[in-house]
């Protein structure tokens, strides 16, 4: 296998990353105004909608690269789904922590039911929650990434299903801010929200390089010593969830 | 197509003759009804929760049936003698999800009666025609979503629990549009001839979407 550097160009993205957060947070703290009706605790939205949005971007995006996986059957493709949605689900938690403490605080409840996106989200999150348990209970390294990625393919098709069918259920609540036109958000709020996003989907991309160049490192590491110090050397993989 | 016909009427036969998938579910339908009965504490239900109660025992009836939709040829070598066998192995797909298909039909043929008689309010006779057109395409999604499913967890060394884990939530929308068309249906007042068109384009939608995908990725479940 070569060996794919993905610690190249690290270290600018991270920077920039840190760069586009610290500037995020000084716009949400210093320059966004405060909301008229909500107040202070309306600046948790600049947090948990780039959360939620960027982790369900992720999902899809895990199942582009299981896609990749399955026309080209390289492995490689697979760590990567796996990386994608494993990071997807951890930035998914903290959207839907963060969005129940705003609406516990804006609308007095932690959970609202009639409200399609924050329904069809947890619906999207307890669907891929599955998906480490059952890579967990394959054995066979290679079943377990095929299976794996075809679970991510269908899961990844359902994003969009869902919401569009949870949303059709129930009537608007949620403030129409994801509109493509921008929606009812005034200026200084939509360009504080988009460096936001930016930086969350930044921080995304950095973890996700920072797991692939950690996991690729540590399978580089097992491969030299089986080959300098021989088999003995090298401790058998337990089962794992991860792909090795 | 041959061979499709051919593994449905060998799956047929073989529920014919053991008894062993259909029956249970039927049971553990009416079993549900009782349940719903003594956990709501009504006689009689209509409208919008009577379809939700109708739509939740036949959604997990039907689990039962995706639980043990490849656990012979598993456990009988099935899989082994299909892939030896020169055939197309999306006939396999089709072959199962039409079986689960007709397990859930005949399901549906005793369970819904019945629901008629234990619980539901108004009369059946008036909603018949279009519950039977949703409870088809439910069906449908059902079948195509289970096949799938079934065919992960079956290979999984704990498929009892991830066949019902993942297929549920990805049963999620297609029980929500059932239970939404079906609904006015069962109102004991002003309930209308039709179900309401928008849920069974969405149900419409959710099958066709699947079955295309499924049938996109179904072999990748099969190779060796």
């Amino acid at each position: 296998m070569p060996s794919t550097t993905y610690g190249k160009g690290l270290r600018g993205l991270s920077l920039a990353t840190l760069a586009t957060i610290a500037l995020a947070l000084a716009l949400v703290f210093f320059y966004a105004p405060l909301d008229a009706d909500q107040g202070f605790v309306q600046k948790i939205f600049y947090i948990h909608v780039p959360l939620a949005i960027v982790s369900l971007c992720g999902f899809i995006f895990g199942a582009a690269l299981a896609v990749g996986h399955l026309r080209t059957g390289d492995r490689k493709w697979d760590m990567r789904s796996y990386v994608a949605i494993h990071m997807a689900l951890i930035f998914g938690v903290g959207g839907l922590i963060t969005g129940s403490i705003w609406a516990k605080a804006s609308w007095g409840h932690w959970w609202v039911w009639n409200e399609p996106t924050l329904v069809s989200f947890l619906i999207v999150l307890l669907l891929f929650a599955t998906y480490q348990p059952l890579r967990f209970s394959i054995e066979d390294p290679e079943r377990q990434s095929r299976y794996a990625s075809v679970f991510a393919i269908v899961a990844g098709a359902f994003v969009p299903l869902n919401f569009l069918a949870v949303r059709l259920a129930q009537e608007f609540v949620h403030p129409r801010v994801l509109t493509l036109g921008g929606g009812n958000l005034p200026g200084a709020m939509r360009l504080t929200f988009l460096i936001s996003l930016v930086g969350m989907a930044l921080l995304y991309v950095t973890l996700w390089k920072y797991e692939m160049a950690a996991k690729n490192a540590r399978s580089q590491v097992r491969r030299l010593r089986r080959t300098l110090l021989g088999d003995d050397s090298v401790r058998p993989a337990g089962r794992s969830a991860a792909p090795l | 197509m041959r061979t499709a016909l051919i593994l449905l009427r060998k799956d047929l036969r073989l529920e014919l003759r053991t008894l062993e998938t259909v029956p249970a579910m039927i049971l553990f339908a009416l079993v549900t009804f009782v349940i719903f009965h003594f956990g709501l504490n009504r006689s009689t239900i209509d409208g919008q929760l009577a379809a939700g109660v109708l739509t939740a025992t036949l959604l997990f009836a039907a689990m039962l049936g995706i639980n043990r939709l490849f656990v012979a040829e598993r456990e009988q070598g099935g899989f082994d003698a299909f892939l030896l066998a020169p055939v197309d192995r999306s006939s396999m797909l089709v072959a199962k999800a039409a079986a689960l298909f007709v397990f859930l039909a005949a399901l549906e043929v005793i369970a819904v009666p019945a629901f008629g008689l234990l619980l539901l309010g108004p009369s059946l006779g008036p909603a018949l025609p279009g519950l039977i057109l949703v409870l088809a395409l439910a069906d449908l999604g059902l079948a195509v979503i289970g096949t799938l499913v079934s065919g992960i967890a079956v290979q999984t060394r704990a498929r009892d629990l991830i066949g019902p884990v993942i297929g549920l939530p990805l049963l999620i929308p297609a029980l929500i549009a059932t239970a939404r068309a079906a609904g006015p249906l069962l109102r004991s007042v002003h309930a209308p001839a039709a179900p309401p068109g928008k849920w069974l384009a969405i149900l419409a939608l959710y099958d066709l979407v699947f079955a295309l995908l499924a049938y996109a990725v179904f072999d990748f479940l099969l190779e060796e």
